[in-house]
């Protein structure tokens, strides 16, 4: 697993809502049950913790539904990542 | 409803993001003109992702004050003091000193004296200065407002901040409303104040992710969030006797108060929190739902407030639901948090004495979310005998006013 896997993982986990020992690259954002205000929050993690911007609105982004899973969240931030390093 | 526990307005003051007076104000809500547009009291607008905002434009404190009073005045205070002055003089009343001591001073407001604290702050961490200035606290205060008009315009009756988030006019305007009618005073000057356009306030409302990159639509298809306004308006309050027997011109009455707790989630509005609001003031009010004509919404353009405020106006109204103008002001002033509610009362009270539902502006049309009659970006020409005044706040604090024509 690739650094910026395991620290996307780390930072869901602290929000989820549901009781489950670990979280793996195929589980859904839903079923971890996040809500509004942790999505929220959990944007703000991702970009202290890799120091990018990551353009989101409440009212018309939903990332429960806009990323089906922890993996394409990972998927996400490694794009992000990569263009701000070219 | 005896003579003795009838509340009326006898004076209106407001200084908003559309005009500087209840006159311009009013005017321009009527005609459905924007209020928003990009932010100048930032010095550093570049840093911010939000350009926009509904600023009060053209404000010289100079015109208001003397230089000297103003090293004790944050915006917010002068804002809260240009108003009631106006409302005083409205009223046509002079506060001698019987009145003086039974006149209470209610202001809502829902963070205080941002510029100076942004001031300061950016002062001790950016310039590195070792000191700040000598009023700082006591222009930050949130019971500055308060303190102001009472000093300024010479009240000694109960003087206080009431703070509620976006709620807090309202609350301030109902606990004013409470105190005539139980006969706890003979007068009030209530209402609201804020001026929160600072960047550090700015920075807060971004993070949340609920700002609307151009502007606000309320009830609208593709709406994008809310825009941050600012400003302040006051009201005159009397008992309706006392307002009859020295001649007042009656501007309006307000006949209930509503409130509540979500006690339930920080920020998601609560479709039975803000019912139960609504329900509340119906009942102070001995009105019931197919009275009222006219809701001035909450309406902040959220996705979530404006669905769920939808939600709630069909549980309380049921079938009159339908038949109601629905409209948002926050349309065109954005939201001014503890300001709001003064704000859109005196648009309920104006809309209700010139027969005129002001419009919800940046109407783009339907969500299918939201099925009422919005008063799409038109006023419209309507009697109201009766009319709503909704304000729900962060933190599940919910406050409803109910106003009637007086008759």
């Amino acid at each position: 697993m690739s650094d910026i896997a395991s620290d996307v993982i780390e930072i869901i986990a602290k929000k989820k809502r549901v009781e489950k020992p670990t979280v793996e690259l195929t589980d859904r954002l839903d079923a971890l049950g996040l809500e509004s205000l942790d999505a929220v929050e959990m944007i703000f993690d991702l970009e202290e913790k890799f120091d990018i911007e990551i353009p989101y609105n409440a009212n018309t982004n939903n990332p429960r539904t806009e990323f089906g899973t922890v993996g394409e969240v990972v998927s996400a931030i490694e794009k992000i990542v990569a263009n701000k390093k070219s | 409803m005896t003579d003795v526990n009838r509340v009326v307005v006898t004076g209106l003051g407001t200084i908003s993001p559309l005009g500087h007076t209840t006159a311009s104000y009013w005017d321009s809500v009527k005609q459905g003109i924007s209020g928003i547009g990009p932010i100048t009291l930032v010095s550093t607008p570049e840093q911010l992702t939000q350009k926009v905002a509904a600023e009060v434009k053209n404000f010289d404190p100079l015109r208001h004050f003397e230089e000297r009073e103003l090293s004790t005045l944050d915006r917010i205070s002068q804002f809260a003091v240009v108003a009631a002055r106006e409302a005083i003089i409205q009223a046509g009343i002079t506060f001698d000193i019987p009145l003086s001591l039974r006149t209470a001073t209610i202001i809502g407001t829902g963070v205080g004296g941002q510029t100076t604290l942004d001031e300061s702050f950016r002062r001790l961490y950016v310039e590195k200065k070792s000191r700040v200035f000598p009023l700082t606290i006591p222009k930050v205060m949130v019971n500055a407002p308060a303190s102001q008009i009472s000093m300024f315009c010479g009240l000694r009756g109960p003087a206080f901040a009431v703070a509620s988030a976006c709620a807090s006019a309202t609350h301030a305007i109902g606990l004013a409303f409470q105190m005539l009618r139980s006969g706890a005073v003979d007068c009030a000057v209530a209402g609201g104040a804020e001026a929160c356009i600072t960047f550090g306030t700015l920075r807060g409302w971004e993070a949340m992710r609920v700002m609307a990159p151009d502007t606000v639509r309320p009830f609208s298809k593709d709406r994008k969030g809310m825009v941050l306004g600012e400003g302040a308006a006051m009201l005159i309050l009397e008992p309706l006797e006392r307002a009859r027997a020295r001649g007042a011109t009656i501007l309006g009455e307000i006949v209930g108060f509503g409130m509540g707790a979500d006690a339930a989630d920080l920020t998601a509005p609560d479709k039975d929190g803000m019912a139960r609001a609504m329900e509340n003031a119906l009942a102070d009010a001995k009105l019931a739902p197919s009275d009222i004509q006219y809701v001035n919404a909450h309406g902040t353009g959220t996705a979530a407030n404006d669905q769920t405020e939808t939600q709630a106006l069909h549980q309380v109204f049921g079938a009159h639901a339908g038949k109601l103008g629905v409209s948002s002001t926050k349309s065109m002033i954005g939201h001014a948090l503890g300001a709001a509610g003064a704000l859109e009362l005196v648009a309920t009270l104006m809309s209700i004495r010139e027969s005129v539902m002001p419009p919800t502006i940046g109407y783009l049309g339907r969500d299918p979310a939201c099925d009422l009659d919005y008063v799409p970006n038109e006023a419209r020409v309507a009697n109201i005998d009766a009319a709503l005044s909704n304000s729900f706040a962060f933190g599940g604090l919910n406050a409803v006013l109910a106003v009637k024509k007086f008759t």
